[in-house]
């Protein structure tokens, strides 16, 4: 796709925005509709559509690979970091009530860095496993 | 109340206007050969999907079925047709009577099945009467986040989120081992 001048003009101008929305899903899952989850699929999306139009090569040095297999056991390990902050705390695992001074800002915190475990797990899944198919197509075409 | 009423009536046109378009996209799906058309009609079959749940109002579920059904999945079935084929084998005989059978007799008791099940939005099903209230009722002071579906999934259901993200967290090594993303190794 290294000639369609639309597509590659487009696909610049919108990747800001994809991106941006990803983080709006993200951080604002805790008041409409969205989360970690979508949040992380939207932003996969976008590195997806720039390895589309750009090559895998080029997203590689966006995202190389070392990063990104660190992002995803990153983002589980942030989600069961929190469970056991809570243990250390003195709550039980995963809860969160202990984590602030007042359980309501405590539960915020906690489902706020729990999510954004997800969304970055649920990204850089989704980049993996893209660029694994779309790089073995490379390799043996 | 009149308006109330319109509002029903509109929703019931747009129910069966998304579904009669989810059958249609069914039996596409069903007698087309080649597969770069059925991937595309799956993702439009997603969509729909989403937009029926925005009409039951789980947006979140909605929103979830757009981005991966309708978006990563997609994609992702259109890297695998370019590994392998875009073109389904024909198949050996026209008319096979044992499974087709057999699709009939599963999906009738399929069927049959949902006869037990409650009606859609009754307050008396089962599910509304264990601890949903309570969450409903609890959750946004509890936890101080307005939106109850993420105050259910990330705090009252944290246990299963974590295990969904393993299940996630798994994939992802399972398809690095497999297809070997990035490694260098395999060149020589």
């Amino acid at each position: 796709m290294q000639r369609h001048l639309v597509l590659r003009v487009t696909t610049k101008l919108l990747m800001p925005f994809i991106l941006l929305f990803a983080l709006y899903v993200q951080f604002h899952g805790d008041f409409g509709p969205g989360g970690g989850f979508q949040a992380g699929v939207i932003f996969g999306a976008g590195f997806i559509l720039y390895a589309l139009v750009y090559g895998i090569k080029n997203a590689r040095l966006v995202a190389p690979d070392y990063v990104i297999r660190v992002l995803i056991a990153a983002g589980l390990l942030l989600y069961i970091g929190v469970g056991f902050a809570g243990l250390f705390l003195g709550g039980k695992f995963l809860d969160y009530n202990v984590l602030a001074s007042d359980p309501v800002s405590g539960q915020h915190l906690g489902i706020l860095l729990v999510e954004l475990g997800v969304g970055v797990t649920v990204a850089a899944t989704m980049i993996t496993v893209f660029f694994a198919f779309a790089a073995r197509g490379r390799d043996e075409g | 109340m009149a308006r109330q009423e319109g509002g029903r009536v509109i929703e019931i046109l747009v129910d069966i206007v998304l579904l009669s378009f989810l059958a249609v996209m069914a039996v596409g799906i069903l007698r087309l050969r080649n597969l770069f058309a059925v991937v595309m009609l799956s993702g439009i079959y997603s969509l729909i999907s989403a937009g029926l749940f925005v009409t039951m109002d789980a947006v979140d579920v909605a929103f979830t079925e757009a981005a991966v059904g309708g978006g990563i999945s997609t994609v992702l079935m259109l890297a695998t047709l370019a590994l392998t084929t875009d073109k389904e084998k024909e198949p050996l005989a026209n008319l096979q009577i044992w499974p087709l059978l057999a699709v009939f007799i599963t999906g009738a008791a399929l069927i049959y099945g949902t006869l037990d099940m409650p009606s859609f939005g009754d307050p008396q099903a089962p599910i509304h009467l264990h601890v949903a209230d309570r969450y409903v009722a609890e959750g946004p002071g509890a936890t101080g986040v307005p939106n109850i579906v993420t105050a259910v999934l990330a705090s009252y259901r944290s246990y299963d989120t974590m295990g969904e993200l393993t299940v996630i967290f798994t994939a992802g090594i399972g398809v690095m081992l497999l297809l070997g993303a990035g490694s260098r190794r395999r060149k020589d």
